[in-house]
């Protein structure tokens, strides 16, 4: 589908790759400064048809993450991301 | 790491004319919150493999989850587990995901829940975990169908209305016979009508199809709600 | 080792022997999306080339339009599986917008509106294999499909053909774009099954 939906629908993946539930981190954009909870930065290309999963500031649209699952890997790159901070006290993912 | 489970159906309800609830057994399921999802994957004979989230209905200790599906006539996951899939089928799971859009008893918080369609999953998950717990804190659904027939769990919900848990629905193409207003989209107005007010300083959970939740979390923005208040879950569509 | 779905078999993927192995055909023509869609107007719309002495050729939405067009039909291969036959185009040739185009490097980047990149070698664009489109079956490009105009590089998979696109800068080597540094292939032949890296 063509519309975005919470960065909560990344928990699965990210799972993959963090230890703890990376949708309630804190990340703060690089680009515009705005400062919110994974969960709630917007998520394009959840679907089938989509190339991969790109995570985009809720305040500027900016690209903050990209994540793109080939059969070999899991590729995820921060490109906008300035800084991302996790309670210590997350229970694992 | 959450490692991909194998789940089997257990029960599958016809909920509305597009839209079913699943019972999945799955082992080691470790039990969840009430508004998390879980991730579904699906295997081809050739390998190929779907992947999508779906809400969790059911809440608690058990190792079975229920969820509710609305079918996508176009989509490739939706049909299947709408039309084909019959109890004793097997599929994956990974779960429980997402710590963000959960209600636990600790948040004594006024709750008021927003739904539009199978946006109700997670939501109900809510309302049983608050009946559950047999907390006090008032709860109020506000959940809007196209129809009176497609309501999900509509008699489930009949039978959680309590002292603190009130249900309000919303019809959009058509109401009961003896509805008291025409249908209509879930606006402002209704909303300040049949809402827990921002002035109460409640918790508010929006879930829904993306174009739904945006349009209700603005309104809720507008009428004063603290935007950090309103948690949202975008089903996308 | 994964459980199989009973009665499960994915959207159809019938394969046939006009396509790429690993495709299936598509009558519709999907939109991916990967963020909010650019609606430029036409009137602020802007194309240029850049080489890497800064020179740039550059054309509005009027002047490229004066450029000679042409109508392509082609097979167009998303690396997402899906492929659509016969396609119908209008657009202006790169070799028409290379003419007076001055450069000693090899690779181009292609960038769009909205932020988007992609790579290319640049004998990829030349000699008739490559357009910048405006016209999809005889209407203009819609926005979700990279209206006003976008790339068309149709012999590589779809994400090279970026939608939106906004200007081509010269490289002296093949860097990679958006999608190339998260995983994809920095050429993406179909026929080669170039799908990541
Ligand atoms: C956190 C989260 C929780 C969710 N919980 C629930 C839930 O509890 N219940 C529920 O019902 N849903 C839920 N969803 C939505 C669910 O994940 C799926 O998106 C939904 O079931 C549709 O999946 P699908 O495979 O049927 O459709 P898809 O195949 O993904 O298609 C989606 C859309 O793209 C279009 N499309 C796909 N392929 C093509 C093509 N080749 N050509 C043209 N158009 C195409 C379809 O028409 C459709 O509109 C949730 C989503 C999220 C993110
Ligand atoms: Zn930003």
């Amino acid at each position: 589908m063509s519309s975005h939906v919470d960065g909560n629908a990344l928990a699965g993946p990210f799972s993959e790759v963090f230890r703890t539930d990376m949708t309630t981190a804190v990340c703060c954009c690089g680009g515009c400064g705005d400062t919110t909870t994974l969960a709630t930065e917007m998520v394009y290309g959840t679907d089938a048809l989509a190339h991969g999963s790109i995570v985009r500031c809720r305040s500027c649209d900016d690209v903050l993450i990209t994540l793109v699952e080939t059969p070999d890997r899991l590729v995820v790159r921060f490109p906008g991301i300035a800084t991302l901070s996790v309670d210590r006290d997350t229970p694992p993912a | 790491m959450t490692d991909w489970k194998v789940g089997t159906v257990t029960d599958t309800r016809t909920e509305t004319p597009t839209g079913r609830s699943i019972t999945i057994s799955v082992d080691g399921w470790p039990g969840n919150l009430a508004g998390q999802h879980l991730d579904l994957r699906l295997t081809a004979p050739d390998g190929y493999q779907a992947v999508r989230s779906y809400s969790i209905a059911s809440v608690g200790d058990a190792t079975s989850v229920q969820l509710a599906v609305d079918r996508f006539p176009t989509g490739e996951v939706s049909p299947y587990l709408v039309d084909e899939v019959l109890p004793g089928d097997q599929l994956e799971v990974k779960g429980p995901l997402g710590r963000w859009f959960v209600w636990t008893p600790e948040d004594t918080r006024p709750i008021q829940l927003i739904a539009g369609g199978s946006g109700i999953v997670p939501l109900i998950a809510m309302a049983r975990a608050h009946a559950m717990a047999g907390s006090t804190t008032p709860f109020r659904l506000l959940y809007s169908v196209r129809t009176p027939e497609d309501r999900f769990f509509a008699d489930d919900l009949a039978a959680l209305e309590s002292e603190t848990f009130h249900v309000d629905y919303v019809y959009t193409r058509s109401t009961p016979a003896d509805w008291p207003t025409p249908p209509g989209r879930v606006t402002r107005e209704v909303i300040e009508a049949v809402t827990i007010p921002a002035s109460d300083s409640p918790g508010v959970f929006v879930c829904g199809p993306t174009g739904f939740v945006e349009a209700v979390a603005r309104s809720l923005v507008d009428l004063g709600h603290q935007p950090q208040s309103v948690k949202t879950e975008r089903f996308g569509g | 080792m994964a459980v199989f779905s009973r009665g499960f078999g994915g959207r159809t993927r019938e394969s046939s022997p006009d396509l790429p192995p690993g495709q299936f055909l598509t009558e519709d023509f999907p939109v991916l999306s990967a963020g909010p869609t650019p609606r430029i107007d036409t009137a602020e719309w802007s194309f240029s080339i850049r080489t890497e002495t800064g020179a740039q050729h550059a054309w509005n939405w009027d002047e490229f339009r004066a450029l000679p067009s042409e109508l392509v039909s082609t097979d167009i291969h998303c690396v997402t599986r899906w492929s659509k036959l016969g396609t119908s185009w209008r657009g202006v040739s790169l070799d028409t917008l290379f003419e007076e185009v001055e450069s000693s490097y090899d690779y181009v980047m292609a960038h769009s509106y909205g932020g988007y990149t992609t790579n290319l070698p640049l004998e990829d664009l030349l000699d008739g294999k490559a357009w910048i489109a405006y016209e999809f079956d005889g209407e203009d490009l819609d926005p979700e499909h990279g209206g006003p105009a976008r790339l068309l590089v149709p012999h590589l998979y779809f994400w090279k053909s970026a939608k939106w696109v906004r200007g081509l800068v010269m490289m002296k080597d093949d860097e990679p774009g958006f999608w190339e540094q998260n995983g994809y292939h920095t050429y993406g032949d179909p026929w080669q099954e170039q799908r990541y890296w």
